[in-house]
């Protein structure tokens, strides 16, 4: 195999292993739109970090956050409701891409790239940077898991509990800019939530408890990057949305398992 | 004014205490000045109508809200189990009985059962917990809090969602519980009847403490007798009075009373 596929596949290998446990909590929280509110930030980071000559993952990382925490204070206005403030802000700041864009006459962007992800241009650098936040996610969420748990759960009963409700809520953001920042090399902007969302709602009817749907997720990621890949060189289509395609073929075969649980209710 | 607090004759430290506590939702005064307090072994009831502001006096005593003015102290250390008002049980989110209750306070399959068993559950541990029903639920959410050995219950309506038949059971777990681990409870309740049976002392929230004191004495003050009307003072007067001899005698299960509310609902599923 060529380097540049073993590449590809290391990237999609390790943007899946951050993004399948994130995505569980994305399910659960049905933070989807969220999420994809996130996403149309990815746009102005990879502009700013041209302009900056910063690294573009750590730029769409940073930008991400920033977004997030706005939407996490101006959540608490009442004047408009949660669904239309992610509607304004996203569009917004995908806007604001779009004109720093049109700005660089110097630097041509390859935009086609960003938006659809460009996973067999991964490089070493890339690589480092995508199994390091990788790494980093999956430690944090192996850190905080049961105060993560209980915030997805009930966050009155977590913060009776003494669960520390607000810092992991900013945990969680924070662990979602940086899954969106890799994901976005791998599928890019616009089908970046379908690498979060898609595996763990996949998952969700072959598992009883949280821990082995974090697992389950991952692994029908991990399998749907690699079927992706294959398919894409097999039949030369881009890899992006055939990994998504897979995702979610995955996802409408599993709408035949039965619900768990549910026999034993009829017995 | 006659509405001075009859004061508790057992002198000792609350375990959690709210004084002078007040919170407004933007314009809307939610809690005005009020003052309640849980001594360890006592079951303190708050009663009122919807939005008189108990659950948010609940959240405020637990921390999660902070009030606007007026202060909250816990005795340091306090452990506190909750059980929050209509949990939310979302399939969604896969869940056994089991990875609930131990989440945040790990503890082995035996010591599990032997809360389930406390509380008077069936052997539901492998069970989704979104399928089990209101009843068992409301068991599983006290098997949790019993896990982590509290010193104060918190129980936001508890009989919410819970078939009419075992809600007497319920609240007789609760006294019972009160009476083994020697807890202080704090309880926020729709049912009168039932709240008047068994509590120590009642607090009628309407915004501010209307009155508080035994559930004798607050059924005659007259602020009780506005809000919640005469008849049901009479009838709630009848029915102590009633429940106190049939205790003694004979032990009767406490359903036709007159005036019970929302007896209609049927038994829960069978096994």
């Amino acid at each position: 195999m060529e380097d540049f596929v073993l590449r590809a596949l290391g990237g999609g290998i390790g943007a899946a292993l951050a993004a399948g446990p994130v995505g569980c909590f994305v399910v659960w929280r049905r933070m989807a739109y969220f999420g994809t509110a996130l996403a149309h930030a990815v746009l102005l980071g990879v502009a700013l970090g041209f302009m900056l000559e910063i690294e573009p993952i750590v730029a769409v990382f940073a930008i991400c956050l920033l977004l997030a925490v706005c939407l996490l204070l101006l959540e608490r206005q009442r004047v408009v409701s949660v669904d239309a403030l992610l509607g304004v802000l996203a569009h917004a700041v995908f806007a604001a891409g779009l004109v720093v864009v049109a700005f660089m006459e110097r630097v041509r962007v390859d935009l086609i790239g960003y938006l659809f992800g460009d996973i067999l241009s991964v490089g070493v650098g890339d690589l480092w940077l995508i199994f390091g936040t990788a790494a980093a996610v999956t430690a944090a969420l192996a850190w905080q898991w049961s105060n993560l748990l209980a915030v997805a759960l009930n966050q009155d009963l977590a913060a009776a509990e003494g669960v520390p409700v607000e810092r992991i809520r900013f945990l969680f953001l924070f662990l979602l800019a940086a899954v969106i920042a890799v994901g976005m090399k791998i599928v890019g902007m616009l089908l970046v939530v379908a690498l979060v969302i898609v595996p763990a709602a996949a998952a969700r009817r072959m598992v009883a408890t949280p821990e082995q749907m974090a697992v389950a997720s991952t692994a029908i990621g991990i399998a749907s990057v690699a079927a992706g890949l294959f398919a894409s060189l097999l039949w030369d289509i881009p890899a992006g949305p055939a990994i998504v395609l897979v995702a979610s073929g995955i996802f409408a075969a599993s709408l035949s398992i039965p619900v768990r649980g549910r026999s034993r209710r009829e017995g | 004014m006659t509405g001075a607090p009859s004061h508790d004759p057992s002198e000792a430290a609350p375990l959690v205490e709210a004084r002078g506590v007040s919170l407004r939702f933007g314009r809307r005064s939610v809690l005005d000045s009020v003052d309640i307090a849980v001594r360890a072994g006592e079951i303190v009831t708050l009663v009122g109508l919807n939005g008189a502001g108990k659950s948010t006096l609940i959240r405020v005593i637990l921390g999660i809200v902070e009030p606007d003015s007026g202060e909250v102290l816990q005795r340091p250390g306090l452990r506190i189990g909750y059980v929050p008002q209509h949990m939310q049980r979302d399939p969604v989110l896969p869940m056994t009985v089991e990875r609930f209750m131990t989440l945040g306070s790990p503890a082995p399959r035996g010591t599990l059962q032997r809360v389930l068993d406390e509380v008077g559950a069936d052997p539901i541990l492998g069970h989704p917990l979104a399928e089990i029903s209101g009843g068992e639920m409301q068991r599983v959410m006290l098997a949790r809090a019993l896990l982590r050995e509290p010193q104060l219950l918190v129980l936001d309506e508890p009989l919410a969602g819970v078939d009419v038949t075992s809600q007497s059971d319920l609240y007789r777990l609760i006294a019972d519980i009160r009476d083994r681990r020697g807890c202080g409870v704090l309880l926020v309740s729709h049912d009168l009847h039932l709240v008047m049976a068994a509590t120590d002392a009642v607090v009628c929230l309407n915004r501010h403490v209307c009155c508080t004191g035994r559930p004798q004495t607050v059924l005659r003050h007259p602020e009780f007798i506005s809000l919640f009307g005469p008849h049901l003072s009479e009838t709630l007067a009848v029915y102590q009075h009633a429940h106190d001899h049939r205790h003694d005698a004979l032990g009767e299960p406490l359903s036709n009373e007159a005036g019970s509310p929302e007896r209609s609902r049927p038994a829960g599923r069978h096994r």
